[in-house]
């Protein structure tokens, strides 16, 4: 019988046949053993109509919670900002909708023009004098930190802030296992960075000192004296930083890190299930010839006219080979061009609003959700938009509870530290109204109660 | 065919070395320059690092090819041409003289006299360079 998803007619699946000199397609397959073979049909139960289709996945998407519906107060890498509509408007123009950086690039000038504005505001949001077409997310974007850093400066050891969000943590773990990299833990017992600690790790063997801000707890670093403790050991500063947050938090370049990466996901990317997210990697200038990832550069024609390249290839694995710092020759294109709508969309004004409503409704949620009896905040260390609450009764006990009421209410740590089993990192953004935290603490009071 | 000057030592990877008194300075041939093309970027190992001979010690960018730099001689790098880091075009221009790369403090004498004479190498290019 014909399959409406195979393409060629029985006809053409004849004539093919024929050219190969084969009866049938099962004459193709006798070279394989039937024990190999499944002998029957697959178990599949029989085609539903599209209609019915469309029902039963939408009954199934509907047993998910998600940002759409419920009020969601997760965090830990992936938020709830706005995505304003002109971005999947664009993105499903036919000229954008890839996932990949386009083969033989310089055909596609759009493209590579959006991904040269990408650049170019990323750049100047981490305050750093380039940045890469994006790495897949926030956790590759640090492995590759790392390799780079080791390609620098030719040491073997990552100092890494325990405050560093551990799933990339573990991800850079893997990528540094290969090139034989050792990794250091500092810890941050108050929340943030303990560099007095740092300081007694990071010596002449370490190629990098990596921090977040805010940190996986919520909390601000300082990153200029950690740019400092780096420094003077002749290491890189590797700062994990959230780009949505730098309309109103200092671009941690102009702190002094070598190396800014972070996931972007921010940017007008939907939470999704994890992904597909955005991988920011922005370094200084002197670096670039390390800098993994593929990178659009602006030039002229032999008319003089202005146009587009993927430049400095010569890093990349399919000309350097094994010496390239990096084996990624791709990005996450439409995630990237999700940003730069998102970018030009808000504009500077309105991403330096993002911050401030950000931050200020995390506030007053903190201290709102603090006056919960029994509830506490961890850490007293300053915080952006995101902070770890304490909970009189096990998080994982109360989560379900909020979730019947219609609140994502956050990420329970005890999966990353068995010491901070008791917690739970609670992320606010411009989205969340007065009325959504304040019924959210009444929820919360009745879920610990 | 490319200039192979008569008072050079040269490897089969086309770099030529140069005695100065008790240290060997060392860069790629015309050959080898005008092999690439356009050269982008060159990296260099640092003042003090060590080198062994028919070991790499570099790489030379041009526009779509990245290639190894092999040491001549063993020894400890004593003078690395920083210039070549602002215009590696240097190295294109004037291969055996501002487009130099290392100068290295030999740690064995008997390297020396496995390199190829000008006459050899002139045969090796002769033959396509391999």
């Amino acid at each position: 019988m014909p399959s409406r998803y195979i393409a060629n007619t029985p006809d053409e699946q004849k004539r093919m046949l024929g050219t190969l000199g084969a009866g049938s397609i099962e004459d193709l397959l006798v070279k394989i053993p039937p024990k190999a073979r499944l002998g029957r049909p697959l178990g599949l139960t029989p085609a539903l109509a599209e209609t019915d289709l469309i029902r039963h996945m939408t009954a199934l998407a509907g047993k998910n919670a998600n940002a759409e519906s419920h009020v969601s107060f997760l965090g830990a890498g992936s938020y709830d900002h706005y995505i304003p509509s002109p971005i999947n408007h664009m993105i499903l123009r036919g000229e954008f909708f890839t996932a990949y950086t386009p083969y033989q690039p310089e055909a596609s000038q759009g493209t590579l023009r959006t991904i040269y504005e990408y650049q170019t505001m990323i750049a100047e949001l981490t305050g750093m004098d380039v940045a890469n077409a994006s790495i897949y997310d926030g956790a590759s974007s640090l492995a590759e930190a790392a390799l780079m850093a080791h390609a620098v400066t030719d040491r073997r050891e990552i100092v890494l802030s325990r405050a560093v969000h551990p799933l990339y943590k573990r991800v850079t773990a893997t990528y540094c296992e290969g090139p034989g990299l050792r990794l250091r833990d500092v810890a941050a017992p108050e929340g943030v960075t303990d560099l007095a600690a740092a300081r007694q790790l990071v010596n002449a063997k370490t190629a990098a000192l990596v921090v977040q801000t805010p940190n996986f707890y919520g909390c601000l670093e300082d990153v200029a004296a950690a740019a400092e403790t780096a420094h003077a050991a002749g290491a890189l500063l590797v700062v994990v930083a959230d780009p949505v947050n730098l309309g109103v938090l200092e671009g941690p370049g102009k702190l002094g890190a070598d190396i800014v990466v972070g996931e972007g996901q921010g940017l007008g990317v939907p939470v999704g299930f994890g992904g597909p997210n955005l991988g920011v990697f922005a370094a200084k200038n002197e670096l670039v010839r390390r800098m993994p990832g593929r990178l659009v550069g602006a030039t002229v024609d032999r008319d003089g006219k202005r146009g587009f390249v993927l430049t400095l290839q010569t890093r990349e694995q399919h000309i350097r080979r094994a010496k390239a710092t990096s084996n990624i020759c791709t990005n996450v294109a439409l995630c990237a061009l999700m940003a730069t709508i998102y970018l030009a969309t808000l504009g500077r004004r309105g991403l330096v609003r993002v911050g401030e409503l950000s931050t200020a409704k995390a506030h007053y949620a903190a201290e709102r959700l603090a006056k919960v009896p029994g509830v506490s905040l961890r850490f007293a260390a300053p915080f952006f938009k995101e902070f770890m609450l304490k909970l009189p009764k096990a998080p994982d006990r109360v989560i379900p509870r909020l979730a019947k009421q219609g609140f994502l209410a956050g990420v329970p740590l005890k999966t990353f530290d068995r010491a901070l089993a008791d917690s739970l990192l609670v992320a606010v953004t411009e989205k969340r109204t007065k009325a959504e935290i304040d019924a959210f603490a009444a929820a919360l009071e009745k879920a610990v109660a | 065919m490319a200039n192979v000057p008569k008072d050079l030592k040269y490897t089969r990877e086309h770099e030529w070395a140069k005695q100065e008194g008790e240290r060997v300075r060392v860069g790629i041939t015309a050959y080898a320059q005008e092999q690439l093309g356009d050269v982008v970027f060159v990296e260099l190992p640092k003042v003090g690092a060590k080198v062994t001979a028919a070991k790499n010690f570099g790489v030379v960018e041009s526009v779509k090819a990245v290639s190894d730099l092999f040491a001549p001689v063993s020894g400890e790098v004593v003078e690395v041409n920083g210039e070549l880091g602002q215009k590696p075009e240097t190295v294109n221009q004037d291969p055996y003289g501002k487009g130099w790369m290392l100068v290295v403090k030999p740690s064995s004498k008997g390297e020396w006299d496995q390199l190829l004479t000008a006459q050899q190498y002139e045969e090796l290019i002769a033959q396509g360079g391999h």
